[in-house]
Formats: C-alpha cells, structure tokens, sequence
C-alpha cells in the first residue's frame, strides 16, 4: 500500500510542493537564524578560545567580560606571578585602535598586544608569514578579513603598511584569527609595541595570561591568585562564558533572533500541520472506502506516517540544502564570515520537524481511526 | 442453524441511530435470507433503511438487535480486527459515487483489495489488468478516474469488487448515477460476472429499469421489509409487481408520493 500513500499524496501538486516548501523555508530560517545567531554570540569567546597556551585569565574585578575591559596596573603582572601554583604570567593587551590604510581608509581595529618573549597569544593559524616575525619593528599580523578590508583586490602578501596613531604599522603575516564580536579587523602587535600604536591609553596591562604548574588544576590556581591578589581569575572556558552571558543579558541580539526563530517556529508548525491535517481531511472519504475494502487501521496509519515522512524529509533536506548554499556563499563576506551551520543545530531542526510532522500526522491519524468506514454508502 | 447455501440469514434485526427524542429506528425488524448464486435487489423510498441494512449485513455498522449471519460469521461476534479481515476476504462493494481513488490508475484501483491483502504491487495491478480487459476495459487500464467517463468508472469498481473473488458483493445504488443506458450496460456486466454458485450479490436501488436482473426483490419502507419478490428466471416478474415497480419509479425520488403495501 506504499505506492498508494505516495501517489495520494503527490496527486494534488500544488498542495504537495506547499507542504514540502513550507517545511523546507522554516528549516532553511530556522537553521539560519541560530546559526548566526551562535555564531555572533560565540565570537567573543572564540577570541578567548583562541588562546591556546594559557589556562587562566586573570583581571580587574571590574571587568566583565572581553571586550570592555579594565586596565590593570604593570605591578600585577608580577603579583600573580609570586602566587604560588603558577608556572608562568605573561600580559596581554587587548583594545581598540584606528587604522588608517594608504588610500586614506580608516577602520577601528583590535589590537592585540602579545607578550614580547613568548609570544603567547599571538594567533595560533597563519595564513602568510610567521608569528616570530612580530620581532622587527612596526610588526603586526592582521586577519584575513581585515587584509581583504583595507586592501581590497589584492592577493594575499606580508610587506603592506598601515597607519596607527601616526606610526607606521608593517605587515609581516596574515592570520586567520576567528572573528570578532564587532567584526573589526584583528591586529596582533607585542606588548612593547602596542603602546606606540595606541598611544592614548596610560595603561595596556588587559589580562595576565597565566599557567597553573603541572598538577594543579585551573580553578584551583585560579582561586589562589584571586585570594593573593584580589583580581579576578577565570578559566577560559568561564571567560568565554562570562561574554556569552553578557552579550545575552545586554543586547537586543536574542530578542531579535528570538523573534525570528519564534517566527519561524509558529510558520514552520501550523502551515505544514494545518496543510496536512486539510490534505487527510480531503482524502476522508478514500480512506473511509479503503477502511470499508477491507485495509486495516494499522496499514492505514503507516500510509499516513509515510506521507508525512516524506513531507518532512524532503522539506527538511530541501531547507537545509538551502541554508548549506546560503552560508557557503556569505562564509567569506566580512560580517559573516566564520559563521558555519554546526550540526548541532541541524540535528535539531531534524528533531523539530519530527515533532512537527509527527503532530500533523497524529491529529490526522486520529480523524482517519473515529473515521466510521459506513461513510463510504453516503453520496 | 443456517441452512446451507444461505449468505445472508437476517432475524428481526433493528438498527437505531441516536437516543432519547432524536433516535432514529433506520431498521424496525428485518427478516431476510438471501441465497449464494442469486442477485438480491433491495428497493424501496429515500430513507427506508437501504444502506443502513446494507452496512449491517457488511459489518459497516452494529445492529441494534436480532440475529444476523454472514457467511457464517456473526458480525457483532467479530473483534474489528476480525472484522475487517473478514470484510477484506469475503466482501466486494460497489458504491454510488464510484469510490475510486482520485490518484490512482484504473488498473491500480482494481488492484486495491489484493494489495490491501498483501498481495504485490506488480502482480495485483496485473491482474487487475486482466480483469479490466474481461470487462471490456483493456484499453482504459492505465487512465486516471478523472479520465473516465461515468460508466468506466463504475466498471473499474465492479472490477474492485471481484478482483479478490469474494463470496458477497453489495452494491448501493450503482446505475443511479448512470444514464440508463449505461446503467442497464453496467447491470449487465455485473448479473453476467458477478453472479456464481458460489456468490451472492445484494444491490440496492430505486432504479426500476434493473429489477429484471433480481431473482429476488426486497420491498423496504419505515425500516421493514413490505414484500418480497421471487423470480427464479430473470424478466419473468409478475405483471402486477412490475406495473408497481414503475409507478414508484416514476415517484422517485420524493418518497412520500410511493405507494406502499402497508405497515
Ligand atoms: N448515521 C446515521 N445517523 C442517524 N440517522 C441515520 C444515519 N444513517 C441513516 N439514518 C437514518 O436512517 C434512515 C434510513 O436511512 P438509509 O438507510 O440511508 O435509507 P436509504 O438508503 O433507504 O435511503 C433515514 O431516516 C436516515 O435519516
Ligand atoms: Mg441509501
């Protein structure tokens, strides 16, 4: 009876491609929409993640998350350094700057200032040059979006200059930094540099990278600093987290995917399960003649269930198809570049449009078992 | 005990629809035998309880009261499970509105009752071919019932009512939506096919131009059974009961102006 439930279904096109286009636009939105929104809610913390070497943050009680931060003072450096349990401590500075390209082109840029004699922090995957070459002077490495953003046209190469508070700013790499929260370019400069290229700020000391020794954990060591020094210390995984949250609480961002995605839900929902509930009702009085034949209610709910499966599945394949070619062609543009569709939220649209399609076929399967088969002598 | 070659044994059956002021006795107490290798005809006015018997003897509806056997088997003693295996193997219908599946081939709809008892795909659709080809329809098998004309289609539901050799064929009002032409075309194709030692058939209708085709006629008014008719040899009905039959033919369909026999 497969065949049967098939060509019921696709007999009346215009419904069919309905159904099926109503679920593949929610799954296409829906699996838009979170994985920008994950993206943009993760980009502060995949800047935090990108700093592989060190285990612990450590920073003004005041600041709260990554991108607004209070400035330590140089001596707390060394404070954290004496706490015991800590292997090593080394500064960063993170903040904003202004970049001016040689056509006159200026941008706000982050700026990153790496501990000059390890290097830690600076960015892990390189596209062009070396992160040891951040030795000779002026040196910065900048992203990739950000080489694309202030020399547009022009392939991939060290050498470039830039102006930053009247100095000059010397390329010597490219990286492939993950993208910020504001989607600035991303400039990795030493810590001894990155005064002269801000120039403005009395204070760079951002974080105190630290490395908890071999044998203590991270929040262990991580509590014994706060104790000792009476800053703040975080994980990376808490850090990440602390951005997260911030930008959740602080924004309108979740409001406005909220809105989206609650959209797309109620879209996604009532259009296919209303189409499908009609397309059964409409098809009642064969059922009730198959029933009447002789086809049992078991063999009747499993056409039912086919049909919908079909429905779903095509519809879900389709949108996500869709929401696959969407981000393969936005992945490099400067907004929205390094936003991917994680599996995870496919994976979770497939459930939702399970749950969909099963609702719709349970509403339907219900009206087909009460259906009385003595309703096939009525004219 | 039901005698043998007996189809349909009916004692004093009742159906009521409904309860308290609103109930409705579709059926006030029928006694009928219908006989294997015999075409039943129920005839009677709208609302005298046609279908309602029909759908009980099918096993569509519960009777109310009485005794029924089909085939053997009491419907109400059937689980509905049972009942609809038992509907599967035994029982064809033919339906006033065709019933077809809109989707459907007419090979394919005549296949129906074969896939729905397992029977696959291919093989059923081929031997609904083949029955469509007996009933003059070789040429249609493979047309849509949108395509089909009214009568085509009534033969592709004759053809779904036999395809699986079932021992009772019912059939409710099958020429009314027909001209008579076709519909005394359609009569013949089924009192030539359908009706076999083994068979019964039962078909319903107020179509007076058909009834030559009964060896029995069943008069139903108010739920009852007013009179019933033998004829042993088709169109050698009494002068009298055909001179009825027409004038309530020529009533049709206000029931009110039929003259019946009495309550
Ligand atoms: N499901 C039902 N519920 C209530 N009344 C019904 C139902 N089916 C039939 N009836 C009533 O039972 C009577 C007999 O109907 P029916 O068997 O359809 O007559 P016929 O087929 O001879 O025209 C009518 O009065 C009809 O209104
Ligand atoms: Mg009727």
């Amino acid at each position: 009876m497969n065949f049967v439930a098939w060509k019921m279904l696709v007999a009346d096109r215009a419904k069919y491609f309905s159904l099926i286009f109503a679920i593949a636009f929610a799954s296409f939105l829906l699996a838009n929409q979170i994985s920008i929104f994950i993206g943009i809610m993760t980009r502060p913390a995949s800047q935090i993640l990108d700093v592989v070497d060190a285990d612990i943050w450590v920073m003004d009680p005041q600041t709260l998350y990554s991108d607004e931060v209070y400035a330590l003072r140089d001596y707390d450096l060394y404070r954290v350094r004496s706490v015991p349990g800590v292997e090593w401590a080394v500064p960063l500075y993170k903040g904003l700057g202004r970049a001016k390209a040689p056509d006159g082109k200026f941008r706000n840029v982050i700026l990153l200032g790496v501990d000059d004699a390890t290097l830690v922090g600076a960015p892990r995957k390189m596209l062009v040059g070396s992160i040891y070459d951040l030795g000779q002077p002026d040196a910065a490495i900048i992203d990739k979006a950000g080489f694309r953003y202030f020399f547009p046209g022009e392939p991939l190469q060290v050498g470039k200059t830039l102006q930053m508070n009247e100095r000059r700013v010397l390329i010597v790499g490219i990286s492939d930094a993950s993208a910020p929260f504001q989607s600035f370019p991303v400039l990795h400069t030493r810590y001894s540099q990155a005064l002269g290229f801000v120039g403005r700020e009395r204070n760079l000391l951002s974080f105190v990278l630290a490395k908890p020794v071999a044998g203590l954990s991270t929040g262990e060591v991580g509590h014994r600093i706060e104790a000792a020094t009476g800053l703040k210390a975080r994980s990376n995984e808490e850090f990440s987290w602390d951005a997260f949250r911030f930008y959740l609480r602080n924004t309108g961002i979740p409001v406005n995917f909220g809105i989206t995605v609650m959209i797309a839900l109620i879209v996604g929902t009532v259009v296919p399960g209303q189409t499908f509930y009609i397309f059964t009702i409409e098809n009642l009085k064969q059922f009730g003649a198959l029933k009447a034949i002789g086809v049992t209610n078991r063999r009747i709910i499993a056409m039912i269930l086919l049909q919908a499966m079909v429905v779903g599945a095509t519809g879900y394949a389709l949108g996500m198809g869709m929401a696959a070619a969407f981000f393969a062609s936005f992945l490099n543009y400067l907004p929205t570049r390094g936003i991917v569709l994680p599996w995870q939220v496919m994976a979770g649209i497939a459930v939702v449009v399970l749950f969909v399609v099963g609702l719709a076929s349970l509403m339907s399967i219900r009206r087909v078992i009460v259906l009385e088969p003595a309703v096939v002598f009525r004219g | 005990m039901v005698a043998d070659g007996i189809a349909v044994f009916s004692r004093d059956v009742t159906k009521v629809f409904g309860r308290g002021d609103t109930q409705v006795h579709a059926l006030r107490g029928i006694d009928l035998e219908i006989r294997l290798g015999e075409l039943t005809m129920l005839v009677g006015p709208s609302g005298s309880g046609k279908t309602t018997l029909l759908s009980v003897i099918t096993g569509l509806l519960d009777a109310t009261s009485g005794e029924l056997v089909v085939l053997g088997e009491r419907p109400t003693a059937l689980s509905p499970e049972e009942l609809i295996l038992f509907r599967r193997e035994n029982l064809g219908f033919v339906f006033q509105q065709y019933n077809l599946i809109p989707a459907l081939t007419a090979a394919e709809n005549v296949a129906v009752p074969l896939l729905a008892g397992g029977v696959k795909r291919q093989q059923a659709v081929a031997r609904g071919k083949e029955l469509l080809a007996t009933l003059g329809m070789a040429h249609r098998a493979h047309a849509l019932p949108s395509e089909l004309s009214g009568g085509e289609q009534q033969r592709v539901a004759l053809a779904r009512a036999l395809v699986h050799e079932p021992r009772l064929i019912v059939c409710d009002e099958p020429t009314s939506a027909l001209d008579g032409r076709t519909g005394h075309a359609v009569m013949e194709l089924l009192s030539a096919t359908a009706v076999r030692p083994d068979r019964a058939v039962i078909i319903v209708t107020h179509d007076a131009r058909i009834f030559d085709f009964a060896d029995q006629i069943a008069h139903m008014d108010d739920g009852r059974i007013v009179s019933l008719e033998e004829n042993r040899k088709n169109g050698a009905l009494t002068n009298g009961l055909v001179a009825a039959s027409e004038t309530w033919s020529l009533a049709e369909p206000d029931a009110r102006s039929y003259t019946t026999t009495g309550d």
